[in-house]
């Protein structure tokens, strides 16, 4: 990637990751950060990261930012107005982002930064490589995951599901009557 | 390296000029074919002279589609309802067009061709990872239905965007776990390569199109396909009787052009992605490279550049007959009730989806085609 495109890419990426925490209406905000996501998995593409780069694309800005929408639908987010809350809330939100402002200018300045570039091997970001990684060395990583994933499908499932007699019409009925 | 940058813009162009055509196509096909179908005659009456019908030939209604229909359109009052998101309602409309726009790149419209020296493939963008590309453009489609559906401030415009929404979220799973089993079957992302895959014949007479082994997942494709074209029978989201017109409601002139626009190029998507994935792309029946090797043992040689050429075409033709029948079963069917739809890709389309993935998975293994 040549650098212009890197420095221009990374610029935008900046200006929308700011576009998320400046606007004030939810959906511009959303739409800032599916810019964001967007710009970084370019990034990744043109570092030849090509396979995460595209499922960043499939999983973040494809379907996780679908579901922050109908968050924001079913919770009816209005624009805001202004910044709400204690003054002690805001105090200590401000300390907190100096700190963490402060933490990384320290790791991101020169004395501990140190850019080293290195060739990477043939095959590198390709589908076979990340799928041989995933399936020798983090082969029980990434079942564990996987189940995880499933039990928290089944758990939102369990959860959501209406228990019988609860909320049938007719059982309410028999129980007033 | 230029030589290979000019090719491969021209290439682009001509792939993003073909979905457009396509769409005029459909556009004309939905007037016309439409009536055909529902024993009308269908829009006649725009000619520029007159001339045909003083000499008794019948007005078929390609003026009124290809050069009527879109001046109208465009030169409509742009409308934009009060209490509207002006920035994300202008957005919306292009927000839809183009991932679809840029999908068509990826497609694979013929083989190698070499002029002077230099070997061109017929396929704008030869990605390795070209199916994780597909996947992911037409994941981003989703948003210009939603935009368009919030920005409008109307209540059925924002219900037909959320139906769209969830519709094609629902859909998108059935179609990525249809694509994964061709995908597994050819053992590439390449799309280039999963077409060459389908090369040659089986018992002497058969195609190896992916068809004949992954029926399943063609139907699964078709079916969640037209689901995500929004379009009968899965045209929730813009039910004219229940939403008046859904999620586009309130658009007008240019921007309600888009929108239709969007439609065709989407269908026109889903008939390229089934030709490539499972009718052999350009692939025609019994041509190799050197010409025709028919079962009987027959032989037909033809030069290289009309077996390209001709696989080109063969692919166009492919792709006019999906769109066909897909605007067909448009013009026959019912809709569906939301919970149907729902029913249908939820319980239905998705656990055949993964049955079909395992199975192939078994099968893959069971060969001994894993490297």
């Amino acid at each position: 990637m040549p650098p212009f495109l890197y420095i221009f890419l990374g610029a935008l990426a900046i200006v929308s990751a700011l576009g998320v925490i400046v606007q004030r209406n939810p959906i511009h905000s959303l739409l800032a950060l599916i810019a964001t996501l967007m710009t970084v998995a370019v990034l990744f593409i043109g570092e030849d990261a090509v396979v995460v780069g595209f499922l960043q694309i499939i999983v973040y800005a494809g379907a996780i930012m679908v579901l922050f929408l109908f968050v924001i639908w079913l919770l009816n987010l209005q624009v805001e107005t202004g910044p709400t809350g204690h003054l002690a809330l805001k105090l200590f939100g401000s300390l907190t982002a100096a700190l963490l402002a402060t933490e990384l200018f320290f790791i991101l300045a020169p004395p501990h930064l140190q850019v080293k570039f290195t060739h990477e091997p043939v095959g590198y970001g390709s589908l076979a490589s990340l799928a041989g990684k995933l399936f020798t060395d983090y082969l029980v990583a990434f079942e564990v995951t996987s189940v995880l994933l499933l039990a928290a499908v089944v758990g939102s499932v369990a959860l959501a599901r209406r228990l019988p007699g609860t909320d049938d019409p007719r059982a309410a009925r028999k129980t007033a009557s | 390296m230029t030589i290979e940058l000019i090719a491969g813009a021209i290439k682009a162009i001509l792939m993003i000029l073909a979905g457009l055509s396509l769409s005029l196509f459909l556009l004309y096909f939905e007037r016309k074919g439409s009536a055909l179908i529902q024993d009308r005659i269908g829009s006649n009456r725009a000619t520029v002279t007159g001339l045909g019908k003083r000499m008794g030939m019948p007005n078929l209604g390609i003026i009124n589609t290809t050069i009527a229909d879109p001046i109208k359109m465009f030169t409509k009052e742009d409308f934009v309802p009060a209490g509207a998101d002006k920035f994300l309602h202008t957005l919306a409309p292009f927000l839809s067009l183009f991932p679809v726009m840029i999908t068509f790149v990826v497609i694979p419209f013929g083989d190698t061709i070499s002029i002077s020296g230099h070997r061109i493939d017929l396929e704008a963008a030869n990605l390795n990872a070209g199916a994780l590309y597909l996947l992911a453009t037409i994941g981003l489609g989703v948003y210009g239905t939603a935009f368009a559906g919030w920005s409008s401030n109307n209540r059925w415009a924002l219900l037909g965007g959320i139906r769209a929404t969830a519709q094609m979220i629902s859909y998108e799973l059935a179609m990525g776990l249809a694509i994964v089993s061709v995908i597994m079957t050819f053992g590439t992302l390449n799309l280039q390569e999963i077409v060459r895959g389908q090369g040659g014949v089986w018992f002497g007479f058969l195609p190896r199109w992916a068809i004949f082994t992954q029926p399943l997942a063609f139907i699964l494709l078709l079916v969640a396909g037209a689901a995500e074209t929004k379009r009968i029978p899965f045209d929730l989201p813009e039910s004219e009787s229940e939403l008046i017109q859904g999620f586009f409601i309130e658009y007008s002139g240019g921007k309600q052009a888009v929108f239709m626009l969007t439609d065709f190029a989407e269908q026109a998507l889903v008939a390229m992605l089934l030709t490539t994935f499972f009718l052999g792309g350009w692939q025609i029946p019994w041509l190799m490279r050197d010409g025709f090797h028919l079962p009987g043992g027959a032989f037909l040689a033809l030069p290289a550049l009309a077996v390209s050429l001709m696989g080109v075409v063969a692919f166009l033709f492919k792709v006019v007959a999906l769109c066909m029948f897909l605007g067909m079963v448009r013009w026959t069917m019912p809709r569906f009730r939301y919970d149907q739809l729902m029913r249908l890709g939820w319980k239905g389309l998705v656990p055949l989806g993964l049955f079909n993935v395992l199975v192939t998975a078994f099968v893959v293994v069971a060969t001994g085609r894993v490297q």
